[in-house]
């Protein structure tokens, strides 16, 4: 069955013809938006995107206009919007083709946000590999002052705010929020601890700020070309809008897909969309929201309510592709990053490389993740080159059960949910990947080290 | 948090029990008003310092009393009592501030398993060298993981290897392996010295403590981080491996480098001190004290240390001393140059002395720059108790041009100086030869070459006392070690002599017999006070008698000259 992607954000994306230039973005209809929104009331806005529901994008799907609502306008202080482009999150690639193909979505979108919030200054924080990005941005950037759609007066509404593409130095942590706020304010992207520094009251240079994802943002462009209502019918209801499935993995077509929430199934996302799996292959695990949320085993079955009181019953491949359903199955949605597994892959050695990432990318600053992150990544890397024990997998747990929840960000939660899960599903292959291990120590081979991980 | 400007009280209930604790206070601090012998165990709070909820050592569980969301009804069990909501995770005690009606646990088993397992990841990558490690025995570290550790390693790995002798500044040498990155030293360096030299580098496990490049940690208060590591990461380049601390004993002291008048702790063991550290208060110097000061005590140990009583250069008895000094002087006209170094209580008999051989009393000033934190531009710790003790009525100067015009006059046949090189303040040792000199002092000098009579004095370390800071808080010192061989108490051999002058004992048995005398005569104190009674704070005396005259001293860390005469005009109570 073939499914029709509906594109929203990705409309123009590899369209042949389409540049990323301003006069073909204003052909197609660029900057409407953006008129239609300095005439409307900033609160009208807020209040449009509050009724569209638009959920962030970046990971914890935190709806947007609440976030909005939170922000701290009593305080007479200067209001800041920040664009998190630092798209990080591994098996996440979406954020990255807004930039690069359609800049000027972007600053539209943020445009109408910082309108609406009334906002003195916006920056978007750039993710410091994406140099192209970065130039491609900046060139954008001058071509929408030069059209007065940004900068001093916009279009002679009397407001006025100019954006700043700032770039990362190249961390994961720098995606955090308040670690972003640091970075951007010149320090190491030390993530703050909340209370008392809510960006919405205490973000930016201690300033009331707003920090969103790229394609929340573009979402506010499409929430004033629709309305808010009709923004909230795509979708079901708590889930609305489209999402950017950044499919990676065994799957034949990998890639980025655009559908309505909840219009496409975890199996016809792989089966329908990606034409499945390699031939002669079986699928044995999906991590569906970016590295760090947590895995799903092909053959699970989840049962349970859904928030709206329905009950389900479904296995991987019936899980709906939205926010609650990724969640009523004790996953998330993430970033939309979906990794593919299929029966070849060794689960110990890809725990063992999602572990090797966030070992590398903990701040230190606070103690359970600087200390129990790298542990973990030497017990996996242990275990990959031949040593493995078979109290490792108690252990891991336990680790991770010591991680999660204690520390200042949720880097703690996002290291040890993939070796919460993975344990809890894969326990079997870690055990037995050590009683293989000590067997061949017993007759003397040398263990297999073959495998190097990146 | 200042605590002393919170008045409003507030009740939470701690592990069951409601207790009334300031308002805006943090559970660590709630839970350490509440008593009870409990305490949530902390590394990188510090009460003086920004919070920077790293170390994660402190959570509790927390909740507040639920209410419904739409009508704000307070939610009731079936026994009628509210619900409390509890949270989900638990939460940072440091950086939770008490509210009104919020629930604190500080033991269940979460927050009981939580510090096991932070405890756990301080220690897999720390090289556990306890037993050459110097902050063994006040290590919090130590502490904790015996209290709240598992006491087996489930770690096989291998540790981090990182730099073990790195040489911070000119006092300061840092372990890096044992640095649990609780970032006391880099707020303190920032918020309190607002010296920015101490920063991370690196990132996650690998984060290394280090100086910025190019600077060093050198400013005179490198020691305090020191102080405040709470683990032997830091250590004193001039302490370290020289003595275990539980062989040590503490004895409170006052900082005798300024009138600012840190209160400190003396480490010291079989008559030698190894280690001066702040005590803390928080009307004088919180939790801090210079690096200088801390070296104060090496003085005591110098060669040219007075210990013996002499006359004419000749060693003789104690008695015999204050004898001989005492017909000095009745033989004639006498002059007196007192001591801002010496105690309220050597300053007492010293103007006694005074009255009885009507003698005139001049002080010198020592006058410094000030560095706005702890360090005062007097650089006297007594000047106040020379004012209280009426040895002089205005300030002094650094010159005693109207003693030296005196004595070469004629006008003046004894000379009697307390711990004074009068030869570097305009009395020129020509001068010194036509009168006959009295030299009481620590260390010998121009002065005590050429006097007639010396009586070797105690330093600060070696008695007992007290002193009057700049805020006019009296405050008393301890003798730590005992004193050169034979040298008795200054304010004792003082005594003796005033005796001697006019045929009437003061009661001076005693530190406490000699207070009583004092306390009825010095108006500023109250009547009841004794030295014994002085509480480890200080007492805040009366300055309105002084309040005009122009102190030199700039404001500082808590001192405030402006504030200070301020406070002064208002009438108590209002």
């Amino acid at each position: 069955m073939e499914h029709q992607q509906h594109r929203l954000i990705f409309k123009h994306i590899d369209e042949p013809g389409y540049t990323n230039d301003i006069d073909c973005y204003l052909k197609h209809g660029g900057y409407e938006q953006l008129k239609k929104a300095v005439t409307m009331k900033p609160e009208d806005i807020c209040a449009d995107v509050l009724a569209s529901g638009v959920r962030g994008r970046g990971g914890a799907g935190f709806p947007a206009g609440m976030k909005w609502k939170f922000l701290d306008r009593k305080s007479g202080k200067p209001i800041y919007l920040v664009c998190n482009a630092d798209e990080s999150e591994p098996g996440t690639f979406k954020d990255r083709q807004i930039m690069h193909q359609d800049p000027h979505q972007l600053i539209e979108g943020m445009m109408c946000s910082a309108f609406a919030i009334q906002a003195k200054l916006a920056f978007i924080y750039i993710r410091g590999e994406f140099f192209q990005g970065y130039k491609i941005l900046e060139r954008a950037i001058e071509e929408a002052r030069e059209k007065n759609l940004l900068g001093e007066d916009i279009l002679g509404s009397g407001y006025s705010c100019d954006i700043i593409v700032h770039r990362g130095a190249g961390a994961y942590i720098c995606g955090e929020e308040t670690g972003l706020i640091e970075s951007l304010e010149g320090n190491r992207a030390n993530p703050r601890i909340k209370p008392p520094y809510f960006p919405a009251a205490l973000g930016l240079y201690q300033c009331p700020t707003i920090v969103n994802n790229v394609e929340t943002l573009c979402d506010v462009k499409h929430v004033i070309d629709m309305g808010g209502k009709a923004f909230s019918e795509i979708g079901t209801p708590g889930n609305t809008g489209t999402r950017i499935w950044c499919v990676s993995g065994h799957v034949q077509k990998p890639g980025y897909y655009e559908f309505p929430c909840s219009a496409v199934t975890l199996g016809e996302l792989i089966y329908d969309v990606c034409g499945g799996l390699k031939p002669g292959r079986k699928l044995k695990a999906v991590i569906p929201g970016g590295s760090s949320s947590k895995i799903l085993r092909a053959d699970e079955r989840f049962t349970g309510k859904l928030k709206d009181g329905n009950e389900f019953d479904w296995g991987v491949e019936d899980i709906p592709m939205d926010f609650d359903s990724l969640a009523a199955v004790g996953s998330m949605s993430g970033s939309g990053g979906v990794i593919i597994m299929d029966d070849t892959t060794d689960m110990v050695e890809a725990l063992a490389n999602i572990n090797y990432f966030y070992a590398h990318e903990s701040c230190g600053q606070c103690t359970p993740c600087r200390e129990g992150v790298p542990w973990m990544r030497k017990v996996t890397q242990r275990m990959v080159e031949g040593n493995a024990r078979e109290e490792d997998a108690d252990l891991l747990k336990n680790i991770a059960d010591q991680i999660a929840g204690r520390t200042i960000c949720a880097f703690g939660e996002a290291a040890s949910w993939p070796v919460q899960s993975f344990i809890a599903k894969f326990k079997d292959e870690f055990v037995e990947k050590a009683r293989e291990q000590a067997a061949r120590r017993k007759d003397g081979k040398i263990a297999a080290t073959a495998t190097t991980l990146i | 948090m200042n605590i002393e400007n919170i008045v409003e009280n507030i009740t939470i209930n701690i592990d069951g029990q409601d207790v009334s604790v300031p308002k805006g206070i943090n559970i660590i601090e709630a839970v350490k008003v509440a008593g009870k012998g409990k305490e949530v165990p902390h590394y990188c709070y510090h009460p003086k310092l920004s919070i920077s909820g790293n170390c994660r050592m402190c959570m509790v569980e927390m909740g507040m009393p639920m209410r419904d969301r739409a009508t704000g009804e307070a939610v009731l069990d079936e026994n009628g009592v509210q619900k409390i909501g509890w949270m989900p995770k638990p939460t940072i005690g440091c950086a939770t501030n008490a509210a009104p009606g919020m629930h604190i646990l500080t033991s269940s088993e979460t927050v009981k398993e939580t510090r096991n397992g932070i405890t756990e990841f301080l220690l897999i990558n720390h090289p556990l060298d306890c037993p050459i490690c110097d902050q063994a025995g006040e290590c919090r570290l130590q502490e904790f993981s015996a209290e709240h550790g598992r006491g087996y390693s489930r770690f096989i790995e291998d540790k981090n290897v990182k730099p073990k002798r790195t040489r911070l500044g000119p006092r300061v040498t840092l372990d890096d392996e044992r640095c649990i990155l609780c970032s006391r030293c880099v707020r303190f360096s920032k918020e309190i010295v607002d010296d920015d030299v101490l920063g991370f580098v690196d990132r996650g496990t690998y984060s290394t403590l280090t100086c910025f490049p190019g600077k060093e940690l050198e400013n005179n208060y490198s020691l305090n981080t020191v102080d405040i590591c709470p683990v032997g990461a830091l250590t004193s380049t001039d302490f370290r491996f020289k003595m275990r601390v539980w062989f040590l004993k503490r004895t409170h002291s006052i900082c005798t480098e300024s009138s600012v008048g840190a209160n400190t702790e003396i480490w010291s063991r079989e008559g030698k001190i190894y280690r001066i550290t702040p005590r803390r208060n928080d009307s004088v110097n919180d939790t801090w004290m210079t690096d200088s000061g801390r070296e104060l005590f090496k003085a005591i140990e110098a060669g040219d240390r007075l210990v013996d009583y002499t006359i004419d250069g000749v060693r003789q008895t104690s008695s015999e001393t204050a004898a001989a000094a005492a017909g000095l002087l009745k033989a004639g006209k006498v002059a007196i140059v007192g001591s801002a170094h010496s105690s309220v209580e050597e300053q007492f008999y010293c103007k006694a002395i005074a009255d009885r051989s009507e003698a005139a009393i001049s002080l010198v000033s020592h006058y410094g720059d000030a560095d706005g934190v702890l360090q005062s531009e007097d650089r006297t710790p007594n000047l106040r108790g020379a004012l209280v003790n009426r040895l002089i009525d205005q300030l002094p100067s650094a010159h005693l041009e109207g003693l030296a015009s005196e004595i070469e006059s004629g006008a003046v046949d004894t000379l009697f100086v307390v711990n004074e090189d009068v030869t570097k303040c305009g009395i020129s040792p020509t001068l010194l030869s036509k009168v006959k000199v009295i030299y009481i002092g620590t260390h010998a000098n121009d002065v005590s070459q050429r006097a007639a009579v010396v009586i070797p004095s105690l330093s600060v370390f070696e008695k007992n006392g007290s002193f009057i800071n700049l805020s006019f808080r009296l405050q008393r010192f301890k003798a730590a070690i005992p004193g050169p061989h034979g040298v008795i108490s200054d304010f004792m051999i003082l005594e003796h002599i005033a005796e001697a002058l006019a045929d009437e004992k003061i009661p001076s048995g005693s530190i406490d017999a000699a207070w009583e005398f004092i306390a009825a005569s010095i108006s500023q104190f109250d009547d009841a006070l004794s030295w014994r009674g002085i509480p480890e704070e200080g007492v805040e005396l009366d300055p309105s008698a002084f309040i005009e005259l122009p102190f030199v001293e700039t404001k500082n860390l808590k001192f405030d000259p402006m504030a200070f005469k301020d406070a002064q005009a208002i009438p108590a109570g209002v």
